[in-house]
């Protein structure tokens, strides 16, 4: 098929010769594939389990929060639930879920490239998280850890529940965020296709970008510092806790290091995510294409200077509370830049309101809140107040649930077409994402007000005042779960009995659409030259920018 | 403005004049960031009905932004930002630095309780009592993990750190009674580590205080103590029961047979229990009294040596009260074997 002359009607609505059944298929083609779209789909998989995991014990965890005394499990189990929750939805799910998964299947394509730079080491970072994964998994089976997922020391140190083996397990993770993110890097670098220049790339690229850089410089503090923790566990050196000579702060210190800059590791594939969604939906180009890519990379550079805006309570001096709490208002301003660009890209769009696009909204709602609470924090004084209370977890939930998972359904929905070859149904597409915004309200905003009461968070029991609040925010909590899982059931089905979907349903002219669905094993058929960035929609009707193909030519 | 403000926040009661300023500037932040979401949302939804899509071909003008856009859009969230920074830092500050003159309190965190000194010797468990209208400075550490004291009606908190003093310091202008939260998770009691800041008008503290100096003395003396309020207690083991509850007692030993961090009290007199060091003791009066005075000299087998000493702390009359009290807790089944070990297992680690 040459670039310039292929008629619509030799398109084929589903690509026979996809990456799902070439070279072959069957379990053993897939578990020693290089191809980094099925590593993509194996790493969606297998996140999308743990989340499932991490949402059950959220769920344990609201009902025991239900009544003010014990209601369904006694208090060491509760303390291993919320540690568990937060392992699992963090090192499992979030971290690798965007960049490993819809990274790996989709940044190749959108750069031109037939895979990534380096595809075995690819395979070798899914097994890696296997690895990680399935140590983590024994610990939490064997004893669990009750400590909650900072590991905080001199009480981590001194616990008698299993959180070696779950260090470990967060230790190797590691690892394999380590492998996709300098797998990442290289192959921008080196496999863009010609005529692809930097400010030629798909916005998700520069954020998948940052998110790289990140993984590398931050994720092997947090390797150190687990491997002190579990070393002073095992053999009771004297590191971190005070009674054998060790500093408990510091250990803050460095897990802050890594676990602020984390926080971007999850925000900025959202971020990514939504790019790509605003465009395609609004039939616009991105409004301030510079400004959005180059805050990417501010997020990036400046999340290294804000871990200190957890220790505000925890004795450091003024002078540092002051730095890092303005330091860490610049980080609002970067994403400020962002949320005021995806806005004004609406301006003069053709606004389509499918379910990908209701997911938009409810992150922009989720972003700005969860955005503005984080500044309300850094202004130190309200911190104190807020610190370590339910409050706090509303801000990070709305920042890491609200914007991270909204940006996941969002991809998941955006790109089920892509991956599958096959549509979801629209109508309960819609219903699903009405009920997981709700629910998500529903279960946030009376914590928000929970920590203004003064409720600290991690409390097994709480006195009766905070009763209400607790019930709403578990009742939210149900329609949250019931929405989810409703979404599962119908992605579930679609994959086998939705209609087919052709290469470009959405009439996007983001670069990914322009190869078959499902794509083939090479991704395109000719390396394309670009002579346009993506999202050009003043061309709809013209021939797409240089060689790519003109695939879904329903213009003509 | 204040108070409609507070309820719909649900924002606790403002103890003094530092919790009202903070309160300000929390009001403030939430009025600015509804103005300034309501215009993000409302230019959205202007958007999504003004620009909906009419047909799937529909071609959109290829529009970029100005530099005054940008300009515009980094300025003004960083001016609104600024200005609240430089409300809420000064504050910090100020909660940084006690004044000359404020009155110290030791605080000590603990699993799973405060233990509050005053200068001259009292000390209390879980209650501090302050005077209103003075300033309180607090010097802060902790025996075991990390623990964090948290008075939201103050809106101060401030870290517990083992091996190292921290301070806050707070000045109530309203007399009363606030909660004390633990805020740093320290285990399986972390949300029983509940205390009170009891607020008093400053002459009944006074009078309070130099009580206490007094009764110190006089408890050392194995005095009994006439300076007490008299209570019309209806036994000796309500009393014990009253007494058991204000000491804290019964923060770790459960009265219905319950493991926790000490042994249970139900059916614990006469029983025989196994001591760490392979003795059997009965728990009969002696027994139940030398663990009041001198707790880490017979620990039971499964227990970890935490309980603090009411050696001083509690005079004669009370600790006989507090020994009918656990008397009186026998089931018909009458005497148990040894206490059970706690649901967790005590650390076994050689130290260094």
């Amino acid at each position: 098929m040459s670039p310039s002359s292929a008629p619509v009607s030799e398109v084929p609505a589903y690509n026979p010769r996809n990456y799902l059944n070439s070279p072959a298929t069957g379990l053993r083609s897939w578990l020693t594939t290089r191809d980094h779209k099925r590593i993509g789909v194996m790493f969606l998989v297998a996140t999308t389990f743990f989340f499932a995991v991490g949402g059950l014990f959220a769920m344990l965890i609201r009902i025991e929060l239900l009544t003010p005394g014990p209601t369904i499990v006694d208090a060491m189990t509760y303390n291993r639930l919320f540690t568990l929750h937060g392992v699992v939805m963090i090192f499992l799910f979030m971290i690798p879920a965007i960049p490993s998964g819809f990274g790996n299947f989709l940044l190749p394509i959108m750069l031109g490239a037939r895979d990534v730079a380096f595809p075995r080491l690819n395979l070798l970072s899914f097994y890696v998280y296997l690895l990680g994964a399935t140590i983590a998994l024994w610990g939490m089976i064997h004893g669990g850890a009750d400590t909650g997922w900072t590991f905080y020391t001199p009480y981590s140190t001194q616990t008698v529940t299993k959180v070696v083996p779950i260090l470990l397990g967060a230790f190797i993770l590691g690892f394999s965020s380590i492998l996709t993110g300098l797998n990442f890097i290289v192959t921008t670098h080196t496999l863009r296709a010609p005529g692809m220049t930097w400010t030629r790339m798909p916005l998700f690229i520069w954020s998948i970008y940052a998110t790289s850089v990140i993984q590398i410089l931050a994720t092997p503090v947090l390797g150190m510092t687990l491997l002190l923790v579990a070393i002073e566990n095992a053999f009771g050196w004297g590191i971190f806790d005070p009674a054998r000579g060790g500093d408990p702060v510091l250990f803050q210190h460095f897990f802050w290091f890594y676990s602020h800059p984390a926080v971007y590791i999850m925000v900025l594939p959202a971020m990514a995510v939504i790019s790509e969604v605003v465009c395609t939906f609004s039939h616009k180009n991105i409004f301030g294409y510079n400004a959005v890519a180059y805050s990417s990379l501010g997020i990036a550079f400046v999340g290294f200077f804000t871990w200190g805006h957890h220790l505000f309570t925890s004795g450091q001096s003024a002078f540092d509370a002051g730095i890092f709490g303005v330091l860490s208002m610049f980080v609002g301003i970067f994403t400020a830049i962002k949320v005021f660009n995806w806005t004004a890209t609406l301006y003069k769009g053709s606004i389509s309101f499918k379910t990908p696009f209701a997911y938009f909204v409810g992150f922009l709602f989720f972003l700005v809140f969860g955005g503005m609470t984080g500044i309300a924090l850094a202004t130190v004084s309200l911190d104190v107040h807020w610190q370590d209370t339910y409050f706090v977890v509303a801000h990070f939930h709305f920042i890491m649930v609200g914007a991270t998972i909204m940006a996941f359904l969002a991809a998941l929905h955006y790109w089920f077409p892509k991956i599958t070859g096959r549509t979801y149904p629209e109508g309960w597409g819609l219903v699903g994402a009405t009920l997981v915004i709700l629910g998500f309200n529903f279960t946030f905003i009376p914590q928000f007000l929970l920590g203004n009461e003064g409720m600290p968070r991690r409390y097994y029991a709480y006195p009766e005042r905070f009763w209400p609040l607790n019930v709403a925010s578990t009742a939210g909590a149900s329609v949250l779960a019931f929405g989810l899982v409703l979404i599962l059931v119908y992605l579930l089905v679609s994959l086998r009995s939705g209609p087919v979907a052709g290469p470009n349903p959405w009439h996007s002219r983001g670069f990914e659409w322009f190869v078959p669905s499902p794509p083939p094993p090479e991704n395109w058929e000719v390396t394309p030259v670009i002579t346009h960035p993506p999202h050009d929609y003043h061309h709809a009707g013209e021939a797409p920018p240089g060689g790519v193909e003109p695939e879904p030519r329903h213009a003509s | 403005m204040n108070e409609l403000m507070r309820r719909v926040l649900f924002l606790p009661e403002q103890a003094s004049e530092y919790a009202r300023g903070v309160d300000r500037l929390h009001f403030f932040v939430i009025l600015t960031t509804m103005v300034a979401a309501t215009g993000v949302f409302g230019t959205a939804l202007y958007f999504f009905v003004r620009y909906r899509r009419r047909s799937d071909t529909d071609v959109t003008p290829h529009v970029t932004p100005r530099p005054i856009h940008e300009i515009l859009f980094i300025g003004g969230p960083l001016t609104l930002f600024l200005v609240w920074f430089a409300i809420g830092f000064p504050q910090y500050v100020s909660l940084q630095t006690p004044p000359k003159d404020a009155m110290d309190v030791y605080v000590q965190g603990k699993k799973w309780m405060w233990k509050f000194a005053y200068p001259g010797g009292p000390s209390a468990v879980d209650t501090l009592r302050v005077p209103a209208g003075r300033p309180v400075r607090l010097l802060i550490t902790s025996r075991d993990v990390i623990h964090s004291f948290f008075v939201p009606a103050l809106r101060v908190k401030q870290d517990a750190l083992p091996g190292r003093y921290t301070e806050t310091w707070f000045d109530a202008d309203r007399p009363g009674r606030y909660q004390i939260f633990c805020a740093e998770f320290c285990g399986i009691g972390h949300s029983s580590m509940l205390g009170e800041v009891v607020v008093m008008p400053a002459e009944e503290f006074d009078a309070w205080i130099a009580d206490q100096r007094k009764g110190l003395t006089r408890a050392q003396d194995a005095a009994p103590a006439p300076g007490e309020p008299v209570r019309a207690a209806s036994s000796v083991v309500d009393e014990g029961r009253r007494i058991a509850a204000e000491q804290g007692c019964l923060k770790c030993h459960s009265i219905d047979g319950s493991p926790h961090i000490g042994p249970t009290w139900l059916n614990l007199y006469l029983r025989h229990e196994k001591l760490k060091d392979g003795r059997t003791v009965v728990a009969d009066e002696g027994y139940l009294t030398k663990s009041m005075m001198d707790p880490g000299a017979d620990i039971v087998a499964g227990y970890q040596n935490v309980m603090p000493t009411f050696q001083g702390k509690l005079a004669p009359p009370e600790a006989a009260a507090v020994v009918e009290y656990i008397k009186s807790l026998q089931t018909a089944a009458g005497v148990s074997g040894p206490s059970e070990p706690p649901i967790y297992e005590p650390v076994k680690r050689p130290r260094q």
